[in-house]
């Protein structure tokens, strides 16, 4: 089953195929960093234009790649949130047509589910129960998964997102945006223990976040001291070490917790180097196994779309003729997939 | 030979749907503000099946791009382009102002020139004006954002109104503030035409086809935004 997957609900344009039997066969992704960059963020009407720009292009081009006509496609996934309104509906009105047009089934697809899926791309596939943190710029989750579309919320973020934390403290620095990537760089040449951060709520039982208060102490910090490249990098490193901390301390509960051995980390985050090295340390020390998507398929992907669609289109899901988009889309509210 | 056609438009609160076919028209319309994406599928869908005809079966489509709501417009654009992708159909682009002008043409043929506006909110309309070239409105001056003050001091409107036997007013625009507009009462409002119709559209279209008119690609299928400056500020810094 040939399965298109698109992906539009923030500032990435993404589409893939992915076939039930051979794998992914393309993978297209267009970024509009640098359209927000100016911006300072992610500006909703602006990212809207461009994925209409974008998307049909795209589409065309993951065809060539995987040498296929748009008649050769079983399936059209597309994400149906959570994200911005205007940008989902853009994905989701193409890829419903599309799939109208062609006679073949058309579903929308969870987002986070498929940053959770996303690993499953890659050779060395985790088997079912796991934990899956999910940690970008709009989520920090940890959910239980016991399998497709059979999740249950462990914990997640009372405010601010682990990778939006990064992003503001590096908009502190001066840094263009999306600057959590730039500020992950700087912390590379930081020195350790320079200044203290916070460990928030890891002082109390629990698997909640939350990230608002660091970044409130980054920006005291960056106030309290000389703006030179070394003390940036030490309050970088110093930001940086307290939120892979956090993350890794909760992780490390959420697993004692269930008596699972299994981490799936997926998200933009889950991209930062010291992150996948802190918790591969300590997946190692307990006997377990932490798996991460390839650094392309941590961010915003059609590839992970494709494939999450593709199990529920094999399993018979499909969506009627009225496209629905769901802004805000709770995760543990998805039905499960026997397969 | 009649050319089949379908036509649809989301750009306003309207959400409507027009198909020629075998020399006859369907039609499917509702006032659906924030529902367009769960209704036009539903529509396209009916009327296809009203008529016999499948989607691959069709000459081209027209496709509805604005000016009007932003989401509306991309809803009908995004829809377009997906159905035309999936069949390699060529599209028809036509604004919604000259589907008001047509609107008002249609239903009052002795229209003689045609103030369409929108209601672009924010204390603007959306505007274009058109005259009535035998039966079909033809645009004088291009879509603009216009502020709610008297039309009459626009550069244009001299020669608008120059030897007009009969002005009249299409678009949500005039609903709302016609007193703002034409305080001087020298439009007449036609208040049956205030949405625009893919009906419309489709005559538009197949006037144009006539005409050698050039059809664009799915991909080269856009929206006519007009309100490109909204509540968005770059940085400090940047141009």
């Amino acid at each position: 089953m040939h399965v298109l997957g698109i992906e539009t609900s923030c500032d990435e344009t993404g589409i893939a195929i992915y076939h039930t039997e051979r794998g992914l066969l393309a993978h297209q992704l267009y970024s509009q960093v640098k359209l927000h960059a100016d911006y300072g963020g992610v500006v909703p009407e602006l990212a809207s234009r461009d994925h209409v720009r974008k998307i049909l292009p795209l589409i065309a081009a993951a065809l060539k790649q995987a040498e296929l006509k748009t008649t050769d496609l079983d399936g059209i996934a597309y994400t149906a949130g959570p994200g911005l309104v205007g940008a989902l509906l853009v994905g989701a009105c193409v890829g419903r047509s599309m799939a109208f047009g062609l006679g073949i089934p058309a579903l929308g697809v969870h987002h986070m589910e498929g940053h959770l899926l996303a690993p499953m791309l890659e050779d060395d596939v985790p088997e079912f129960p796991f934990i899956a943190l999910l940690v970008s710029g709009g989520h920090t989750q940890l959910v239980r998964v016991d399998g497709i579309g059979r999740y249950e919320m462990l914990g997640e973020s009372i405010d601010d997102a682990a990778g939006e934390a990064f992003d503001k403290t590096a908009k502190l620095m001066g840094l263009d945006y999306p600057g959590g990537p730039r500020l992950a760089a700087m912390a590379a040449t930081g020195r350790p223990q320079q200044y203290q951060f916070p460990r928030p709520m890891t002082d109390r039982p629990g698997l909640d976040f939350s990230f608002s208060g660091l970044k409130t102490h980054a920006a005291n910090t960056i106030a309290a001291n000389p703006s030179d490249p070394q003390t940036r990098a030490d309050i970088a490193r110093a930001f940086q070490d307290a939120v892979v901390d956090t993350l890794v301390i909760k992780c490390r509960r959420a697993l004692e917790q269930t008596g699972l051995k299994r981490l799936v980390v997926a998200g933009g985050v889950s991209a930062n180097v010291e992150l996948r090295e802190k918790l591969q340390q300590f997946a190692a020390k307990i006997g377990g196994k932490v798996y991460f998507p390839r650094p392309a398929f941590c961010t915003d992907n059609g590839a992970m779309i494709a494939y999450a669609g593709a199990q529920r289109l094999r399993a018979g899901e499909l969506n009627d003729l009225s496209i629905i988009t769901r802004p805000r889309w709770p995760l543990d509210q998805l039905a499960s997939v026997s397969c | 030979m009649t050319l089949n056609l379908l036509a649809l438009d989301t750009s306003t609160e309207h959400c409507s749907v027009a198909l020629q076919a075998n020399g006859q028209l369907y039609l499917r319309a509702a006032v659906t503000p924030r529902e367009h994406s769960q209704k036009i599928l539903g529509f396209v869908d009916d009327v296809l099946r009203e008529a016999g005809i499948s989607l691959q079966q069709l000459d081209g489509l027209v496709s509805g791009i604005g000016p009007g709501s932003f989401t509306g417009v991309r809803i009908g654009v995004s829809v377009a382009q997906g159905l035309a992708f999936s069949c390699d159909l060529p599209v028809y682009p036509v604004d919604t102002l000259q589907a008001l002008a047509q609107q008002a043409i249609r239903l009052d043929d002795s229209t003689d020139r045609v103030i369409s506006a929108i209601d672009a909110r924010m204390d603007e309309v959306y505007l274009a004006t058109f005259k009535n070239a035998n039966g079909l409105a033809e645009q004088l001056s291009a879509a603009q954002m216009a502020p709610l003050t008297d039309l009459s001091q626009q550069p244009w409107w001299p020669h608008l109104v120059n030897n007009a036997q009969k002005l009249q007013g299409a678009g949500t625009g005039w609903a709302a503030y016609a007193s703002q507009l034409d305080p001087q009462q020298q439009v007449s409002v036609c208040e049956a035409a205030l949405l625009p119709h893919a009906q419309d559209m489709l005559h538009i279209a197949l006037a144009a086809i006539a005409n050698g008119g050039a059809a664009v690609s799915a991909a080269e299928l856009q929206p006519l935004y007009v309100r490109n400056e909204v509540a968005w500020k770059k940085l400090p810094g940047r141009d």
